[in-house]
């Protein structure tokens, strides 16, 4: 019997704290502020830590259901929320990671006029976030996904006052809504074939019929994918990630790198059942992944921004993700989420320290020197930049390798993606010791006279706090506060040794995640059978390390030996070059080929045509038809007491004649 | 001997020049004396309408010449108000023409 | 016979409205409105309605009509202007007016039967079966015409008056 868990005040406490601090927030002193923030995001966190302990004792999956949202005929969706090894997974990431980020942002946010407003949707994230991850059915998972969506726009233009910030929130969110366009397809065809969208029911009726495969299902799957990539930031709607690095920084790191963004491999693992009966999807999804993977890291090793580096890295190490649900390894790819929130979220916080400490420089150019001068940040970035570079035993080797085990392993194909996760493995590890490189080490390098060579959007201050212009001595480089060092510490530590939860047996571990997660995400999937054996993962093991060695080695010789080098490079390979630069001018190919066409139907079709021309048109006819009535009526209204007479002697004798001969034409005549 | 119906066409065509009477005059005097002309008309009706009661029911009916009576003398009585505000009418606007006192405001 | 006086009467009654309706000097119109009233009288008599007859020619053509001919001198009231002040009542109002006048004279002829004869010496009405009905039957509304008749003087006097 299952003790009362109250899963419903897990999203419902941080949605309090929205509401608090939205509605009358701005005229609290900071110090409540501060308080109702940490508090709502710190109950959560402390709920699911009590429903840890209390985990093995009970019977799963565990139901909550809070009535009924939805009855319409045979259809019905409930506010039902469900706990199982998944969602407390996620739960932890999302609160504990939560948790830390917003006390961080105590301290980075210090001096912000809006302060009590980003408390606010930070809060109103999480709440959206929990639901999500709570939910039971697809529509109040929609609900989170969706109201993600919203907590990223607003936070994304935070600064608002800013055309770029405010540009980028609106991609952020067009771009999501056409991902959020695929899932509500796929929620349709559910309703179709299914009758339901509850988890339980639409799986339970895929186990029952063990015939259908393909088909109405690869639909239902491809749309879902859809979706995810939206979310997700896969190609092709990936393009709004890097620009949503005009948000905060604690923004970028709790909501594009550990949360939101894996909303959609989230989804994907939730949804295994239906994906293990479609290959193709499956197919469709690893492909995506491993060329997102890709992708990203080609576009990586040239940013100058020291958040894009990390947008990008995003970018590819999701891909990762998708790669590990591609190829039916539900648990590595969730493994790899959990580790990737980690060192991700580490990643961007510690660039916030950095940037803070620079007074907001954010241009590495920039930067350099600062190994000494900011230690305590230098020693977290360099753990997470080794977790994500794939070095043991970080914690990014462990979940990095299973799933580069499992595609090796897969049929159809999986060697590419495996030499394709290998490679691009190896130009993870070259831009991010490039980035650690070039922030902490050398001499410290001015600022750069003029910005605007640099084409990405992003200023070298996204940040409004310090107006300063160029002038890095100003502020004398100086640590962050504890409050803001504390979460790097405490993440640095989950970045070292988190892969001990996953850890292979192939290499004497007990891989205690992955059977923790069996439960649910193991089915009968054809794809990643056997075939493996310990010899050939502790093989390909070695391999990816060698090749992160490799990768740490040309960053190495390009931005620490020799430092002219990349110039020189950049010279003979000026295509390519460009190319690269430019992210293959994937914005303005989009911009070119959707944003304006659609912009000119919009704007010139619909705006003009009809709106002004049918609508304006017919109403403003209307109007007039109706004035020129009354005008014309009104001239009854004359003042002339001959006219009146008049009237009145034409309607006496009508009435006298209605009265006589009566209402039909039937004569009263003798 | 003459028919009833007589009197009333006759007063039929009295109204009838009164409301035509009503219609073209422009000034407010004629006016006046148009309405009491219809006034006429119709206490010629009621008084032969009471004569073919009598006759119908076999008794003298003075129903409608009652009605008469007061008819002339709320008639009187209007004439009186009524010539009274043409007077208060010609004093604010100095004119007699029906068509210029299109105002309600004096 | 009867007939004879009644069409003469008849023809002096529509002639006099006519000419009201014609003149153009509102005491020319005044002078024919006292012949049509005068020429009612007669026929009030040959309908056997004495009493009103006689009132007929002491408060219409005496007292009505005197006092319109006394406002028209007073206002000095002379031709009328030729002013066009609404075409609808020309538009409007003969048809109407024209419609009235066919629609009645049709009920009246084609239920010409039902109306009877009057004979002059039948069903003679007398002031006493005036007063009988009026003192008794309808006492109330007779007093009240009295209050109507004083607060028709009262604003009469109010709204002639002089404004000092």
């Amino acid at each position: 019997m299952n003790s009362d868990l109250h899963l419903w005040l897990i999203p419902l406490v941080p949605f309090a704290g929205f509401l608090v601090n939205g509605l009358v927030g701005r005229k609290l002193p900071k110090a409540l502020v501060t308080t109702i923030a940490l508090v709502a995001s710190l109950v959560p966190a402390l709920q699911v830590a009590a429903i840890v302990t209390k985990f093995g004792s009970l019977t799963l999956p565990y139901l909550e259901n809070h009535g009924a949202w939805i009855a319409a005929g045979s259809f019905h969706a409930d506010f039902a929320f469900q706990l199982d090894q998944l969602t407390l997974v996620m739960l932890c990431i999302v609160t504990g990671v939560g948790f830390l980020i917003h006390v961080y942002s105590v301290g980075y946010m210090a001096e912000e006029q809006g302060y009590w407003r980003f408390f606010a949707y930070m809060n109103l994230f999480l709440f959206f976030m929990l639901t999500l991850v709570l939910a039971e059915n697809f529509l109040l998972m929609f609900v989170g996904w969706e109201g993600v969506g919203l907590a990223s726009y607003l936070l994304i233009g935070f600064y608002y006052t800013r055309v770029s910030a405010a540009k980028a929130g609106m991609k952020a969110f067009v771009v999501n809504r056409i991902g959020d366009f695929g899932f509500l397809i796929a929620m349709f065809l559910l309703v179709a074939h299914f009758g339901s969208l509850s988890f339980s029911e639409v799986f339970s009726q895929i186990g029952a019929h063990p015939e259908w495969q393909s088909g109405f299902l690869t639909a239902i799957a491809l749309f879902l994918v859809l979706g995810a990539t939206g979310k997700s930031a896969q190609i092709p709607l990936y393009v709004w990630l890097p620009d949503a690095m005009e948000g905060p920084t604690p923004v970028s790191a709790l909501i594009h790198a550990a949360t939101m963004v894996t909303a959609g491999v989230y989804m994907v693992a939730r949804t295994h059942v239906i994906f293990d009966r479609s290959p193709l999807a499956l197919a469709v999804v690893a492909t995506i992944g491993v060329a997102t993977a890709f992708f990203a890291a080609t576009i990586g090793i040239l940013q100058t921004d020291i958040k894009r580096v990390l947008a990008y890295s995003t970018i590819s190490q999701l891909g990762y993700m998708f790669l590990g649900c591609g190829v039916a390894a539900y648990s590595a790819g969730i493994f790899h989420l959990v580790t990737h929130a980690f060192f991700k979220a580490l990643l961007f916080l510690a660039a916030g320290s950095v940037i803070h400490s620079l007074s907001g420089e954010q241009d590495m150019r920039a930067m350099g020197g600062l190994r000494k001068k900011i230690p305590i940040t230098f020693w977290t970035m360099t753990a997470a930049v080794l977790a994500i570079s794939g070095i043991p035993p970080f914690a990014g080797f462990v979940s990095k390798d299973e799933i580069l085990y499992q595609a090796f392993l897969s049929p159809n194909g999986g060697k590419i993606f495996w030499a394709v996760g290998l490679l691009t493995a190896g130009l993870t590890a070259f831009y991010m010791f490039r980035l650690w490189y070039m922030t902490f080490f050398g001499e410290r390098r001015e600022p750069l006279a003029s910005h605007e060579e640099d084409l990405a959007p992003v200023h070298a201050r996204s940040d409004t706090k310090l107006v300063l212009e160029a002038d890095p001595h100003a502020h004398p480089v100086h640590e962050s506060p504890w409050v803001m060092l504390g979460p790097l510490v405490i993440l640095a530590i989950l970045s070292v040794i988190g892969g001990f939860m996953g850890w292979p047996e192939a290499l004497g571990g007990s891989n205690w995640f992955g059977r923790f997660l069996e439960p649910v995400v193991a089915a009968a999937h054809p794809t990643s059978a056997g075939g493996g054996n310990n010899s050939l993962e502790l093989i390909l093991a070695l391999t990816s390390v060698a090749v992160a060695a490799i990768g740490w080695l040309f960053a190495h010789i390009l931005y620490y030996a020799k430092p002219g080098l990349p110039a020189r490079m950049a010279e003979n390979l000026r295509v390519v070059y460009t190319l690269v630069k430019n992210k293959y001018w994937v914005d303005e190919i989009y911009g070119a080929l959707i944003v304006a066409p659609v912009l000119f139907i919009a704007r010139w079709l619909l705006g003009v045509l009809i709106d002004r021309v049918v609508i304006d048109g017919g109403t403003l006819t209307a109007g007039y038809t109706a004035q020129g009535f009354g005008a014309l009526i009104a001239r009854i209204q004359s003042g002339n007491i001959r006219s009146y007479a008049g009237w009145l002697a034409l309607f006496a004798a009508a009435l006298l004649a209605i009265s006589y001969f009566g209402w039909t034409t039937h004569f009263y005549l003798q | 001997m003459v028919p009833i119906a007589y009197y009333l066409v006759l007063s039929a065509i009295l109204f009838s020049i009164g409301v035509a009477a009503f219609l073209i005059k422009r000034n407010i005097i004629t006016v006046f004396m148009s309405i009491e002309l219809m006034l006429n008309a119709v206490n010629l009706a009621f008084i032969a309408f009471s004569r073919q009661w009598s006759q119908i029911t076999g008794q003298l009916q003075v129903n409608g010449q009652i009605f008469v009576f007061f008819v002339m003398v709320v008639a009187a009585a209007e004439a009186a108000v009524g010539l009274a505000i043409i007077i208060a009418i010609f004093r604010a606007r100095n004119t007699l023409n029906v068509d210029q006192v299109d105002l309600m405001k004096l | 016979m009867h007939l004879a006086l009644f069409i003469i009467f008849a023809v002096l009654c529509v002639t006099g409205a006519l000419n009201l309706l014609l003149q153009r000097h509102p005491i020319n119109s005044a002078l024919s409105l006292i012949v049509v009233m005068s020429s009612l009288a007669v026929l009030y008599l040959l309908l056997g309605a004495e009493f009103l007859a006689a009132a007929q020619v002491i408060v219409y053509s005496g007292a009505i009509m005197v006092l319109f001919t006394f406002v028209i001198m007073l206002l000095n009231a002379g031709k009328e202007e030729r002013t066009h002040g609404s075409k609808l009542a020309y538009v409007a109002g003969f048809p109407g007016a024209a419609a009235l006048l066919g629609l009645l004279a049709f009920i009246f002829i084609s239920r010409r039967g039902e109306f009877g004869q009057a004979r002059l010496g039948d069903y003679v009405a007398t002031t006493g079966d005036l007063s009988r009905v009026l003192f008794r039957d309808l006492l109330l509304p007779f007093e009240v015409t009295s209050v109507l008749i004083l607060i028709a003087i009262l604003g009469a006097v109010a709204l002639a008056r002089k404004e000092h």
